[in-house]
């Protein structure tokens, strides 16, 4: 038993799941995970390297990860903005990777030691292009270390980004946590197994998701940003571009089941749902138990992974519902999703702030009272 | 036990956020839930500084202070932003070279000048703190709180630490005698 910050928890997860290679560049409030993954992380045979900046870190987060190795690296708002390009890199040319953003305040430099959900949008669009993302919340520093492995498993399955949304309360306070011996289930990309010269990086398996070889294995991999096919080579095809571009929907789309979790509270019989996720999910969670000691019919929904949105629990809950509230650091982000998956079935409404502060249980209750 | 919210402030580099670790990790070895969490300005010494510990034989949800039974202020700056204006029944202890006006019923004690002068090592003042937050506020027992502090100090500091502890508690005995 520990008494660990988030940002410490998700090193843990991330050596857990078996990291490899870190690059990163430190920004508040996510320099922990940097500080202490250059001390540990060659200790377990890892490489660590500061890069010159964001964009050059995520670069080398991908060209580390088209090797075999199990790569993170970790930032938050500004550094985020800059992998943005390097991102979409990653998720066009399916490249197994974490990416954490221990999220502050915004826009620009905004505030470095302060908490915000403002940038659950930019996970989403954040990159340009159609693409789809993986992305997951924590909202405790135990969730922490457990979606760090998620996200590394996810990644590696499915060869693709996946995106570890913190915040700067989660990342930062201090709580306990049991790190087991046994994790359960480490995934690692799967491997092609055929002759070297049949060898198509880019022909997916049933499951949509391509067997990755690494560089240097003997297999010949060609690795752009351009629409490719299956050989990786560019191609101008209409075709090929609707198809691929496609398929790398379809691999997560059809995996939803999987991909997403949500946690709920008192959701059995409530007539007001509160959707919050990250740390404000714990000041909703407070104000849930005190509405019902009001005889207030609350309940919680707490999306665990953001994007996808979970949008088929949600609606699995709405019977019965008369509101749904939506409680984030930011002003009014996740609740365009939840406005646009329960549209005419229920209203909504959302409790925002972007000052800095985290949400307070009695913000949340108020709304309750009010509304009831 | 339930919730008892700690807010602890001072100065950047005073140790107020090891204070709170360690207030938080000597209520886990009792197997209590605890809490962490702390706010501080870009600059990295200087500048107010806020650690807050919640203690609570439950879980812990939402883990910012905002009804805390006990506030510590090492600076007037720290005083005036965090600890001032508390409702009567919080205890609120300052160090006493902070030289602004107290609200009636705070308690001065002479924490930094005890690490200081009785110690010749100003850098424990806030485990002298600790002590004294102990001894007023008793959230764990004071065998908890010294095997916490042995464990996060460094190696050849434990007996200037648990002398610092203890100098802590006898300020608050004598501030009661």
């Amino acid at each position: 038993m520990l008494l660990l910050q988030g940002n410490e928890a998700c090193v843990e997860g991330a050596l857990a799941a078996g990291l490899d290679f870190y690059a990163g560049y430190p920004i508040t409030p996510s320099t922990e995970i940097a500080e202490l993954l250059a001390a540990k992380l060659p200790r377990q045979g890892g490489s660590f390297i500061q890069m010159e900046d964001e964009i050059s870190a995520m670069a080398a987060v991908i060209g580390a990860s088209l090797t075999g190795a199990k790569t993170m690296t970790a930032t938050s708002g500004p550094g985020f903005s800059l992998k943005q390009e390097n991102l979409g890199y990653a998720m066009y040319t399916e490249t197994p990777c974490v990416v954490v953003n221990v999220q502050r305040g915004g826009p620009s430099t905004g505030q470095p030691t302060m908490p915000s959900q403002g940038d659950v949008m930019q996970a989403r669009w954040g990159t340009h292009g159609d693409h789809p993302v993986i992305a997951l919340s924590p909202s405790s520093v135990e969730e922490t270390f457990w979606l760090t492995i998620r996200a590394m498993n996810l990644s590696e399955k499915y060869r693709t980004p996946v995106i570890l949304l913190m915040d700067e309360v989660v990342g930062h306070m201090r709580e306990r946590i049991e790190i087991p011996q046994d994790i359960g289930e480490v995934i690692n990309r799967k491997k092609p197994t055929g002759d070297p010269k049949d060898y198509l990086p880019f022909k997916p398996d049933a499951d949509l998701v391509p067997p990755m070889a690494s560089f240097g294995e003997g297999y010949r991999f060609h690795v752009t940003g351009l629409t490719h096919d299956e050989s990786g080579f560019p191609s101008g095809s209409n075709k090929i571009t609707g198809e691929l571009i496609q398929r790398l929907h379809d691999k997560i789309d059809r995996n939803y089941a999987d991909i997403v979790q949500v946690e709920t509270e008192h959701m059995e019989d409530a007539e007001i749902a509160v959707v919050a996720y990250g740390s404000t999910a714990r000041s909703a969670s407070r104000a849930v138990k005190q509405a019902r000691e009001q005889g207030i019919k609350a309940g919680l929904f707490r999306p665990i992974t953001i994007w996808p949105f979970p949008a088929q629990e949600l609606k699995s809950c709405l019977a019965g519902l008369k509101h749904v509230v939506v409680a984030e650091m930011n002003l009014g982000q996740l609740i365009l999703e939840v406005e646009r998956q329960v549209a005419g079935a229920v209203s909504v409404g959302g409790i925002m702030r972007a000052d800095g502060e985290l949400i307070t249980p009695a913000q949340i209750l108020a709304y309750l009272q009010e509304v009831k | 036990m339930k919730r008892s919210e700690i807010r602890l402030s001072g100065s950047g580099g005073q140790g107020i956020i090891l204070a709170g670790i360690i207030l938080a990790e000597a209520a886990l070895l009792e197997g209590k839930n605890a809490v962490q969490s702390q706010s501080y300005g870009p600059e990295a010494r200087g500048g107010a500084s806020k650690s807050e510990v919640i203690i609570s034989s439950e879980s812990v949800d939402y883990p910012k202070v905002t009804d805390p039974s006990l506030v510590l202020a090492l600076t007037s700056e720290a005083y005036t932003k965090y600890a001032r204006g508390c409702s009567a029944g919080v205890v609120v202890l300052v160090d006493d070279s902070v030289n602004t006006l107290l609200d009636e019923g705070v308690l001065s004690l002479p924490i930094i000048r005890t690490a200081r002068e009785e110690l010749g090592r100003p850098i424990v003042a806030n485990i002298v703190a600790l002590g004294a937050i102990n001894g007023v506020a008793k959230l764990v027992a004071p065998e908890s709180l010294e095997k916490a502090v042995l464990n996060r100090v460094p190696k050849g500091t434990e007996d200037l630490n648990r002398k610092a502890l203890h100098l802590g508690y006898k300020l608050i005995a004598e501030s009661n005698s």
